[in-house]
């Protein structure tokens, strides 16, 4: 038996994809692309350097800073590159906690790479309601409890809420967050993890809430590896890295400059887009949702339509397992998700879903389908009659089983 | 067919692989995450998933993960700590085979679409002439592992592939060394999935219940010693029990729980001729009271002659009775809550099973 060494797919095969996963990673935009690929094949050098070579590639960079300030609604001197959205959060949250000592505050629906930087300190985790928005009385209370206590030790040091869920889609009400948190801790950094607001909310409307927001490339055109973080002036936090000094000593390390200019690409192509677009893939989602509800019974939708992102389409399926659903999805070649997978690939079971009380009947089913600057309508047509026979297979064969 | 195979990230497993691509089956890989909590050994770490999936990568096909860790620690963990405090001695892999690999992944597959499902144990299931499955001895005897499959009934048997099964674990070896395969020189594993080397199964039980320690006593109450957990405590076990060097060799004769005692006696006070078997199912037809059956009573113990005393729901498969054995020869007392499996008097086959009760076959 020979064994195959290349398992390369060809365009080809990807053009026969529906793509469903956006939210975890989606397609790089071609304007990316040729943004970045001059600071990869030429120009080379280091732009840190004295030389007119590094001068060149230092340019680029000031360039794309002054276009990610533009799109993000904040000054030129406040944006950092980063690695993308986690080294983002954990810079915030950690950079914080060691500046200010203090606890580090934040939702049950965080993402891990907030959640597990709250849960590594020791700090609090506030309660979400039934659409997966953060509990504001108990985040008031919470932030209240510390104020009391009075100590350093004690006080909240940084506060992060995210302003749009990746699993479910739920929109944070950062307006009325910020207002608590200023009243209540006027001393702690408020932190948002905007990664999957990018596509769909001015980022403008947000940054100018908060005091540090982090976001990722990938997940709006831009490569994997990359991120920006917005970081209030004066801002006191440690860095998380240290080193050569790069971005004003807040993120040390030589400039991934292809990258940069790729993410830079990327974000104001959204940012211009972002209007038609949202308009566009609400009403893909909304026929995809439909079409599969109007199809088969006892499916939920797990958080309300205005009360969400128009990217995520998440339905919660009676009597399926949220494995088995991807199975047969992937056999018809249609990629979507359910949860966060764990190290070894493994679906783990939604922390999110667990905390806005799901009913495990329902949670057990769930299935994300993230919609996507490349996502057509006959890719929504082609998930409604492969989900709805998922559906039906797996029911069906349960019977018997 | 469609074959969804069971791949743990050893070398049996992705021959196993290997052996149905061969015979011209369509094969997805699958790997069960069983075990969210820390372990160093057996077949739910990382690494082994890693190992799986390369495997499955260079023989080209899907590989998948499927989480069962809830099922598994309700059907196999939750149980193995509780066997401890009720003074039994489970055998969680056969748990884990009975629950996880040939119910809720048998049931998956199924759910699926799939026509079988594999796994790379070494035992084998052939059909007779009249139609019904056999589970037989793997060919090669030191591996065989008929024993921890026991359980299978024909329903099972007909959708359960076992494709090293007529391989001995050498030419398996062989084989994965030809193809490249990096699981090739993986050493086999042998303890409990869940358990860390470093910690041990004490360290594992104590993060969980309260040991209880207790008295170590002659068969006639004297007191010889002493233990700090009762839990860990096993029948045959001569070891770790406070007791003096010398004198002739004490064996643990029974644990008795309610009252937190352990006796010791000589190894023919261990002896017994008789067990009581419950929760028994065959795969096909139950023997008949006063038919002779061979008779094996752990992984890899001999099998020894014996006679079925007394058998319940006699005639059905899957009957979840009872069983009452009288060895030829009297044996070492099994503890309670380990399988006991009996096979045709040819020593090739399985006729069924059922875990050793507590019942001491003495006064029974």
């Amino acid at each position: 038996m020979a064994i195959r060494k290349n398992n390369a797919l060809s365009n080809e095969t990807i053009a026969d994809f529906v793509y469903l996963d956006h939210a975890a990673s989606t397609p790089m935009r071609q304007e990316a692309i040729e943004a970045m690929t001059p600071y990869m094949s030429g120009i080379y050098a280091n732009p840190s350097g004295s030389h007119r070579f590094s001068r060149i590639a230092r340019k680029a960079i000031d360039e794309a800073r002054d276009d990610v300030a533009e799109a993000l609604g904040c000054k030129v001197g406040e944006v950092v590159f980063t690695s993308g959205g986690t080294e983002g959060d954990n810079a915030a949250i950690f950079g914080a906690v060691r500046r200010k000592s203090g606890i580090a505050v934040c939702s049950a629906v965080e993402h891990h790479a907030v959640l597990h930087c709250v849960e590594n300190l020791k700090g609090r985790v506030v309660g979400v309601d039934a659409t997966g928005v953060i509990d504001l009385a108990e985040l008031e209370r919470v932030l209240q409890e510390a104020r009391a206590i009075g100590d350093m030790s004690g006080r909240v040091s940084v506060v992060s809420v995210m302003a749009v869920n990746n699993e479910v889609g739920s929109i944070s009400p950062l307006r009325q967050v910020a207002k608590i948190v200023r009243a209540q801790a006027p001393d702690a950094v408020l932190h948002t993890d905007a990664v999957q607001a990018t596509c769909w909310q001015d980022l403008r409307e947000i940054s100018k809430l908060v005091d540090v927001l982090s976001i990722s490339a990938h997940k709006f055109g831009g490569p994997k590896g990359m991120g920006i973080t917005m970081q209030r002036l004066g801002l006191e936090i440690d860095p998380l890295i240290v080193g050569g000094g790069q971005e004003r000593d807040r993120r040390s390390g030589t400039h991934n400059v292809a990258g940069i200019m790729a993410t830079a690409a990327a974000l104001r192509a959204t940012d211009s887009a972002r209007d038609t677009e949202v308009a566009r893939v609400t009403k893909l989602r909304d026929a995809l949702v439909d079409g599969v509800m109007s199809e088969v019974d006892d499916v939920l939708e797990t958080v309300p339509r205005d009360k969400r992102v128009a990217g995520v389409a998440h339905m919660c399926i009676g009597g399926c397992e949220s494995e088995s659903v991807l199975y047969l999805l992937d056999e018809a070649k249609i990629c979507a998700s359910a949860a966060s997978a764990c190290a070894s690939g493994a679906m783990e079971p939604s922390h999110v879903l667990s905390a806005m009380g799901v009913d495990k009947k329902y949670s057990a089913g769930a299935l994300r389908m993230s919609l996507g600057h490349t996502t057509t309508e006959r890719e929504i047509d082609r998930a409604i009659v492969a989900l709805v026979g998922v559906v039906r297979q797996l029911r069906r064969n349960k019977v018997k089983a | 067919m469609k074959v969804l195979v069971a791949m743990s990230g050893g070398v049996d497993s992705s021959v196993a692989a290997a052996e149905l691509i061969d015979q011209g089956h369509e094969v997805v890989g699958v790997t069960m995450r069983l075990w969210g909590g820390e372990s160093d050994t057996g077949c739910c770490s990382v690494s082994d998933v890693d190992d799986a999936r390369r495997v499955a990568q260079q023989l080209g096909i899907d590989h998948l993960v499927f989480n069962f860790s809830d099922d598994f620690n309700k059907h196999v963990v939750a149980p193995y700590v509780q066997a401890h405090v009720d003074g039994i001695t489970p055998n969680p892999c056969i748990e884990c085979n009975r629950h996880l690999k040939f119910d809720r992944l048998s049931e998956r597959a199924r759910v699926l679409g799939f026509d079988a499902v594999a796994t790379g144990h070494h035992a084998q299931v052939s059909r007779d002439d009249d139609g019904v499955f056999r589970l037989t001895r793997g060919h090669d005897e030191l591996k065989d592992q008929s024993y921890v499959v026991y359980m299978l009934d024909q329903d099972e048997l007909a959708f359960t592939m076992f494709p090293v099964g007529h391989l001995t674990k050498a030419q398996v070896r062989d084989r994965a060394v030809a193809l490249g395969l990096r699981t090739a020189t993986k050493p086999d594993s042998q303890d409990v999935c869940f358990i860390s080397r470093t910690g041990g199964r004490e360290t594992f039980l104590g993060n969980r219940i309260e040991f209880r320690k207790a008295s170590v006593v002659t068969s006639d109450g004297a007191t010889a010693g002493a233990v700090d957990a009762l839990e860990l405590v096993t029948i045959g076990q001569r070891k770790g029990l406070g007791l003096p060097g010398g004198g002739p060799k004490q064996f643990v004769v029974d644990v008795d729980t309610p009252n937190a005692r352990v006796v010791i006696g000589s190894e023919d006070q261990l002896l017994r001729t008789g067990l009581v078997v419950s929760d028994v199912m065959w795969a096909y037809v139950a023997p008949v009271v006063g038919e002779t059956v061979l008779v094996q009573c752990s992984a890899h113990g001999a099998a020894v002659s014996a006679t079925i005393e007394r058998v319940d729901g006699a005639g059905m498969t899957n009957s979840l009775g009872g069983l009452v054995l009288r060895f030829d020869v009297a044996q070492r007392r099994i503890a309670p809550g380990q399988s006991i499996v009996c096979y045709d008097m040819t020593n090739s086959f399985v006729l069924g099973g059922g875990i050793a009760e507590a019942v001491d076959p003495v006064t029974n």
